[in-house]
């Protein structure tokens, strides 16, 4: 399998008051045409990693890495006109909540149109037919009704549809999701990942699924990255999850409540200073 | 402990109406935990603001330990009943200390040592002396939602409503905040009302469930059936079905 | 164990009593105030003011209601009259010093009594709502629809000249939008679990408006008149420019303009030197309005 992503060694550092917090430490990992689950609770520095490879960062936060290379070219290396060409167009993402990242003044078919149209030369009526057919593909039905309607006119799962719909109008080789259906009811939550999962499969993506829902990373996934204060902790395979051998992944693993095993107490989580002291657990190949 | 009749919450009015509840009936009984589930928009929240006396328009019966509520809640009902709400980063005034809080709500009910309370309420839900003073913004949401619970239990009441404690929370302060839920419970016979959209932290809490949709109840069953996976109305099936 | 230097006992996340929990939040806020440099100068020439307001007499050269129409219109580096003669022969300077009281005094006023009167009835409109809301609200509308002026003028023409009576017209017309603001906090704050939370304890509506509301509203309302400060210290000077405010030989600012409107092609510093007064308070207040809503600003975090 082809590498498109290479993390090496990435750092995020923020500095404040109090001295210099490290958000991300010595990440290294390779994504390619898989879906690759980042676990992590708050606080665990996974959303700052899907960040820091979008250079999305700004100052004062200072974000370093030996490379961060999409497709041979390394990203660190770009400048921020550079990077312009990159975001939304090589790598996209797709943030948590559809209300945030519509605009609310602009009709849902204005916002596709103009998505397109800034990455492709199209006329108006090109670029429509194009909106059309990139709502059809996240499975929604009305295509004609919900281009003229308003984001606030959309429920959760749809609004979330058509961040994706957007997101994947520039045909990027990797996509970015971070905590894409936290935010959502649990019957829609099925919906939009089999939409993800149907569309990266069929272009050939590579997709980042950046969560702190273990369970729902290991259904959805491939491989899994587990993070804690900002290092990998644990790599492993979505299916052989169970067998996670990191103190911390067990911990996390034991608990959640279960319905098919009901006991008196959880088990919580007893942190180990160590954890966050040991090198970073490199995701390379 | 509590019983709901045939209960009518809605918003607004004349064609701007929303009914979020319509005719929910159920019981409770002393000293049992009862749970709501449901996704959202389905009324379980706007059940417990009802009960409490957040939500302005209601009707049909509800009836607090023999007693029937009225349209204004008379002081001592909330000596019986109190809430934990969901947001920790919203449930605690930005300004005032985790002393003044809790100090503010003994002293509206009239107790006098305030100061030994305060102590004691903090060692009871597993917060040191040292959080005493602080703000919550240097407060973790877990400890947030601790103070939350101690603010709720300082009354000493009998009827606790919960309003998805846990969501807002990492799996494993979840863990921590479920088990001081499960112990104060056991410590001093209090009556739950937990409302969750997860189906696994309902299963580990409560003995009986009820199944919301669209402000209906569509089901009540045990927490057995639950977990066999037996529920018989088609809505409570999928809603396993897609938890699981 | 070494005793820890006062500095760290004040950035503490761990306070160990009320008092000291307050003293640090207060140190905490004020050296992110002291970061921001503007709003370090404003604050400077600020204090700058009072100090000058307070050592009125010891600071200023000459008597400021002394006239010498043997040597008006002196211009500026003139010996013993820095800033110039007015068309009086009075030092400019000593009648700017002078008149930093006055123009302290218009504004601790105004202060005073605008934004309190604009919190009460903001606070209780927005918390109480319905009927209450809708009279208060109209009430508010109507003194927002007053000039300013025209009601100086109707003062002055029912009580007489004089700077009470132009601070009393300046306040009746500032209370307004502190009240548009306080509600519109009150609406946003009042939805908010922890009101929620204090009112399944018992409380009343004072208690909730004072101790719960009051204290997020006050930030937004401090920024706010620190900011208006500026028009405020400008209407005053218009109404003195207007000959409805200090009635001379009071060395109100405003007024020292106008009487200095006549000279201005050829003896320019007469109105100019007042005017650069105002213009460097306003400033400085509209610096330190812009820091203090950096460091009191929630959303920005406390």
């Amino acid at each position: 399998m082809d590498t498109l992503l290479d993390v090496e060694d990435l750092w995020v550092r923020f500095p404040s008051r109090q001295g210099v917090f490290d958000a991300v430490r010595g990440v290294s990992f390779t994504l390619g045409r898989e879906r690759l689950g980042i676990v992590g609770e708050s606080g665990s520095g996974k959303s700052m990693t899907g960040r820091a490879i979008l250079r999305l960062i700004r100052p004062p936060g200072i974000v370093e890495a030996k490379q961060v290379s999409l497709g041979g070219v390394d990203l660190m290396q770009k400048t921020e006109k550079e990077m312009r060409a990159v975001r939304g167009q090589r790598i996209s993402m797709v943030m948590q909540d559809p209300k945030f990242s519509l605009n609310p003044v602009m009709t849902i078919g204005d916002q596709i149109i103009e998505a397109y149209r800034q990455h492709n030369r199209a006329s108006y009526a090109q670029a429509y037919a194009k909106a059309l057919e990139m709502l059809e593909a996240v499975s929604i039905r009305d295509a004609d009704r919900v281009m003229r309607a308003y984001p606030h006119e959309m429920s959760g799962g749809m609004g979330q549809r058509i961040m994706i719909a957007m997101m994947l109008i520039p045909n990027p080789e990797i996509l970015i999701a971070d905590e894409p259906t936290s935010a959502l009811d649990v019957s829609v939550q099925r919906q939009v990942l089999d939409i993800m999962d149907k569309l990266v499969k069929t272009r050939g993506m590579g997709l980042i699924f950046i969560s702190h829902d273990l369970n729902l990373v290991a259904d959805f996934c491939d491989r899994v990255l587990i993070m804690y204060a900002g290092r990998i902790v644990e790599i492993c395979k979505a299916d052989k999850l169970n067998e996670a051998k990191h103190p911390y992944t067990r911990g996390l693993l034991n608990s959640l409540p279960r319905l098919d095993t009901p006991r008196d107490h959880l088990e919580v989580l007893k942190r180990d200073p160590a954890w966050s002291e040991a090198p970073s657990v490199s995701g390379r190949l | 402990m509590l019983d709901i009749d045939a209960l009518n919450v809605w918003f607004g009015s004349g064609r701007d109406r929303v009914d979020a509840v319509k005719g929910a009936t159920f019981t409770v009984a002393r000293g049992e935990s009862f749970g709501l589930v449901g996704e959202s928009g389905s009324g379980k929240s706007t059940i417990l603001r009802a009960i409490s006396g957040l939500a302005p328009h209601w009707s049909g019966g509800m009836v607090v330990d023999g007693t029937p509520l009225t349209k204004v809640r008379p002081k001592a009902f909330y000596k019986t009943v109190q809430m934990v709400f969901q947001d920790p980063y919203a449930s605690l005034h930005p300004r005032h200390s985790v002393d003044q809080v809790l100090g503010e709500t003994l002293h509206l009910h009239g107790f006098g040592d305030i100061d030994a309370r305060v102590v004691k309420l903090l060692d009871d839900v597993g917060l040191g002396q040292k959080f005493r003073f602080r703000y919550p913004h240097q407060l973790s949401g877990g400890q947030r939602q601790r103070v939350a619970i101690a603010r709720a239990l300082a009354p000493e009441p009998e009827l606790l409503l919960l309003d998805e404690p846990t969501s807002a929370l990492d799996v494993s302060v979840q863990a921590e905040i479920l088990n001081l839920l499960v112990d104060l419970r056991r410590d001093r016979g209090l009556t739950y009302v937990m409302v969750s959209h997860d189906l696994s932290v309902v299963g580990h809490m409560c003995e009986r469930l009820a199944v919301m949709q669209n402000g209906a109840i569509v089901e009540i069953m045990g927490v057995e059936t639950l977990r066999k996976m037996e529920a018989k109305h088609p809505y409570s099936q999928s809603l396993l079905a897609a938890s699981v | 164990m070494a005793d820890q230097t006062l500095r760290q006992w004040l950035l503490t996340d761990t306070p160990t009593s009320r008092r000291h929990a307050k003293l640090s939040a207060i140190y905490q806020g004020w050296l992110s105030f002291r970061g921001n440099t503007m709003a370090m100068i404003g604050l400077w020439i600020l204090i700058g003011l009072v100090g000058i307001a307070a050592f009125a007499p010891i600071l200023s050269p000459h008597n400021p209601f002394v006239q010498d129409l043997g040597n008006r219109l002196a211009p500026l580096g003139t010996e013993s009259h820095i800033l110039g003669t007015d068309s009086l022969g009075r030092d400019i300077l000593s009648r700017l010093i002078y008149g930093s009281r006055i123009t302290l005094y218009i504004v601790a006023l105004v202060a005073l009594i605008a934004p309190i009167v604009g919190l009460l009835v903001g606070t209780v409109s927005g918390y109480a709502g319905g009927w209450v809301d809708v009279v208060l609200m109209r009430i508010t509308d109507i003194f927002l629809a007053f000039p300013r002026l025209v009601l100086a003028l109707a003062f002055v023409a029912a009580l007489g000249a004089g700077i009470e009576n132009a601070v009393l017209a300046i306040s009746l017309t500032a209370w307004p939008p502190y009240a548009r603001i306080a509600r519109a906090e009150t609406l946003t704050i009042r939805a908010a679990d922890y009101i929620s939370a204090i009112q399944l304890q018992g409380a009343g509506a004072m208690r909730i408006i004072t101790r719960h509301i009051w204290p997020l509203c006050v930030s937004s309302l401090i920024v706010r008149v620190t900011l208006d400060m500026a028009g405020i210290i400008l209407a005053a000077a218009g109404l003195g420019f207007l000959g409805l405010g200090a009635q001379p030989p009071s060395p109100e600012w405003g007024a020292m303009i106008s009487e200095g409107r006549r000279f201005i092609l050829d003896h320019w510093w007469v109105a100019t030197m007042p005017g650069l007064a105002i213009f460097t308070v306003s400033l400085a207040f509209n610096l330190l309005g812009d820091g203090l809503r950096d460091v009191l600003d929630p959303k920005g975090g406390e």
